[in-house]
C-alpha cells in the first residue's frame, strides 16, 4: 500500500503545481490550494493510474476529500474492491 | 432610443415542441427530466437528461432539407418558424434588410461532430458525408432562418457557453433599441446530448445522479436538456403601426466578466450583470418581482447566485420570487436562456411565477424564496433572466409588462 500513496502523492504534486515535499497524509488539500479544478483532475489520474472508478460528485457535500489521506484511503479501499 | 417589444415567440423544449404545451408544463410545474433515450447509453455513468421526447424531423421537414440540418439547426428552425407566424412579422422589402438574426449557441452541431469522428475512428472509413462541416458550423442555425424566411439583415451566432441565447437576445435588443436595425429574430439553440459530450460532461464530476434539485440542500447537480426558443423584438413603432400582439417589453441587458476562474462562479461579477441590467432598463432594485434564475442545480452556482443576488438587491433580495426552470427542463447550455426569457415573458404575461421543481430541503446558503415545487400567481411588473457561463461570462436581461 505504500506505494499507493506515493504515487497519489506524486498525482497530487503534479496535478496542482503543489512541491512534493509539502505533501503528507494529514496535509489538508485546501492548505496545499489544490482548487476544485485540481481536485477534479487528480481524481482523473488516479483513475487513470490504477484502473478504478472513484465515485466523485463535485456537488456532493457529504462525500469531500479533505485531506490527502481520504484521497489514499479512498482508493486503497477501492483497489481492494476491484481486487475482491 | 425605441422602445423594443417581443410581438412573437417559439418555443421547443423537452417540456413541450411548441410554446404553449411548453409553458402548460413549465407552469404546472412539471419535471420533463428522464433517462435518456436519443443516443446509446451503455458508456454512461450518468444517462439521465432532459431530451426533446417524440421529435420527428420528417414532421417539419423533407428529407432533402434534413441532410444539412442538424438537431440544434432543425430546434432553431422549428422554434423561428413559431415565433414569426406568431407576430406575423413580414421580412418582405426593406423589412428584410433592417432584421438581424443573431442565435445563440455554446456549441453547435455536436452530433454531427460526434457522428463523424466515430465513422473515422471507430469504422475506420476514409471519407465524410459532404455536408458535414455546413451542418456542424456553429452559425448553420442562424443561416438557416436567414434563408427560410428571407431575413437579410447581419446575422450571427453568439457563443458563450451557458450565456450565449441571452447575450444574442441582449445584442438583438440594443440593435433594435439604438435604431440600428428594426427588427430582429434572436433566441438560442442547442443539442448537445451525444456520448462525447455526455462523457466530457460526466468527466467535470458535476452532473446530477437523480434529478436536477436547484437551490436544495440535497441537490447533486446539473442536468443537461436541449431545444431552442426565439422571439421576434420588434419596436414599438413597427409593432403598433402593425397592429401586432405584443408580449412584453425588453428594457435593459448587463453584461460583466468574471475574470476570476474557468468555471467556478464569482458573486460579485453576477451581480454587476444584474445591476447593469437594472440601470439598463432604468429600473429600481424594487421594481423587480420576479427572478428566472441561472440555478443549475450544483453546489458552486446555487450558493455563488444567492450571494450574487442578495448584493445587487440588498433588502429587496427576500421579497423576490426567484426559480430555476433547468429543474423541469435540464440545462439547454446556449439555448438556455432563451428558454428561460421564455418562461419569464409567459409568466409576465399570465400573471404566474413557474416554481423551482424537485425542491425538498432548504439549504441554508440559499435562503431566498425559491417558489418550490408549486406555480405562484402574481402580478409581475418587471423581471430578469439570469445566464451565468462557464468562463465567468454573466448576461441578464431585464423585462418589464409591456404598458402602452
Amino acid at each position: 500500500m505504500a506505494d499507493i500513496e506515493g504515487d497519489i502523492f506524486d498525482i497530487i504534486a503534479e496535478k496542482a503545481a503543489v512541491d512534493r515535499g509539502k505533501i503528507h497524509a494529514n496535509a489538508k488539500l485546501e492548505e496545499l490550494e489544490v482548487e476544485s479544478l485540481d481536485v477534479v483532475e487528480i481524481i482523473f489520474a488516479i483513475e487513470e493510474k490504477f484502473d478504478v472508478d472513484i465515485p466523485f460528485n463535485a456537488n456532493d457535500q457529504e462525500l469531500e476529500f479533505k485531506t490527502v489521506n481520504d484521497v489514499v484511503k479512498a482508493v486503497e479501499g477501492l483497489i481492494a474492491e476491484s481486487a475482491g | 432610443m425605441n422602445r423594443v417589444v417581443v410581438t412573437g415567440l417559439g418555443v421547443i423544449s423537452a417540456a413541450g415542441h411548441n410554446a404553449a404545451e411548453f409553458w402548460k408544463s413549465v407552469s404546472a410545474g412539471q419535471s420533463s427530466i428522464g433517462d435518456i433515450t436519443t443516443i446509446p447509453t451503455d458508456l454512461l455513468t450518468i444517462a439521465i437528461g432532459a431530451e426533446v421526447k417524440d421529435y420527428e424531423p420528417t414532421d417539419h421537414f423533407s428529407a432533402k432539407e434534413l441532410g444539412l440540418l442538424d438537431r440544434f439547426s432543425q430546434f432553431g428552425l422549428v422554434a423561428a418558424r413559431e415565433a414569426i407566424a406568431e407576430s406575423g412579422i413580414s421580412f418582405e422589402g426593406e423589412r428584410g434588410e433592417r432584421t438581424a438574426t443573431i442565435i445563440g449557441s455554446g456549441v453547435g452541431g455536436q452530433a454531427t461532430l460526434d457522428g463523424a469522428y466515430w465513422t473515422i475512428y471507430a469504422e475506420k472509413k476514409t471519407r465524410l458525408h459532404p455536408f458535414t462541416i455546413p451542418r456542424l458550423m456553429i452559425n448553420a442555425a442562424p443561416s438557416q432562418i436567414t434563408m427560410e424566411h428571407g431575413i437579410t439583415g447581419p446575422a450571427y451566432s453568439l457563443a458563450s457557453a451557458c450565456s450565449s441565447a441571452t447575450h444574442a437576445i441582449g445584442h438583438a435588443f440594443h440593435m433594435v433599441r439604438s435604431g440600428m436595425m428594426d427588427a430582429a429574430v434572436t433566441g438560442g439553440a442547442e443539442a448537445t446530448i451525444t456520448v462525447g459530450t455526455m462523457k466530457g460532461w460526466e468527466a467535470l464530476r458535476v452532473m446530477a445522479t437523480d434529478t436536477c434539485r436547484p437551490f436544495s440542500k440535497d441537490r447533486t447537480g446539473m442536468v443537461l436538456g436541449e431545444g431552442a426558443a426565439i422571439f421576434v423584438l420588434e419596436t414599438l413603432e413597427n409593432a403598433q403601426a402593425r397592429g401586432a400582439n405584443i408580449y412584453a417589453e425588453i428594457c435593459g441587458l448587463g453584461m460583466s466578466s468574471d475574470a476570476m476562474d474557468i468555471t467556478l462562479p464569482d458573486p460579485k461579477g453576477a451581480a454587476r450583470a444584474i445591476t447593469g441590467a437594472l440601470k439598463d432598463g432604468g429600473l429600481n432594485p424594487e421594481d423587480i418581482d420576479y427572478v428566472n434564475a441561472h440555478g443549475t442545480g450544483t453546489a458552486a452556482n446555487d450558493v455563488s447566485e444567492t450571494k450574487a443576488l442578495k448584493l445587487a438587491f440588498g433588502d429587496h433580495a427576500k421579497k423576490l420570487a426567484v426559480s430555476s426552470s433547468k429543474s423541469m427542463f435540464g440545462h439547454a447550455l446556449g439555448g438556455a436562456g432563451a428558454l428561460e426569457l421564455a418562461v419569464t415573458i409567459l409568466g409576465i404575461r399570465d400573471g404566474i411565477a413557474a416554481p423551482t421543481a424537485n425542491y425538498n430541503e432548504p439549504d441554508p446558503e440559499c435562503d431566498l424564496d425559491y417558489v418550490p415545487n408549486e406555480a405562484r400567481e402574481m402580478k409581475i411588473g418587471a423581471a430578469i433572466s439570469n445566464s451565468f457561463a462557464f468562463g465567468g461570462l454573466n448576461a441578464v436581461v431585464a423585462v418589464k409588462a409591456f404598458e402602452g
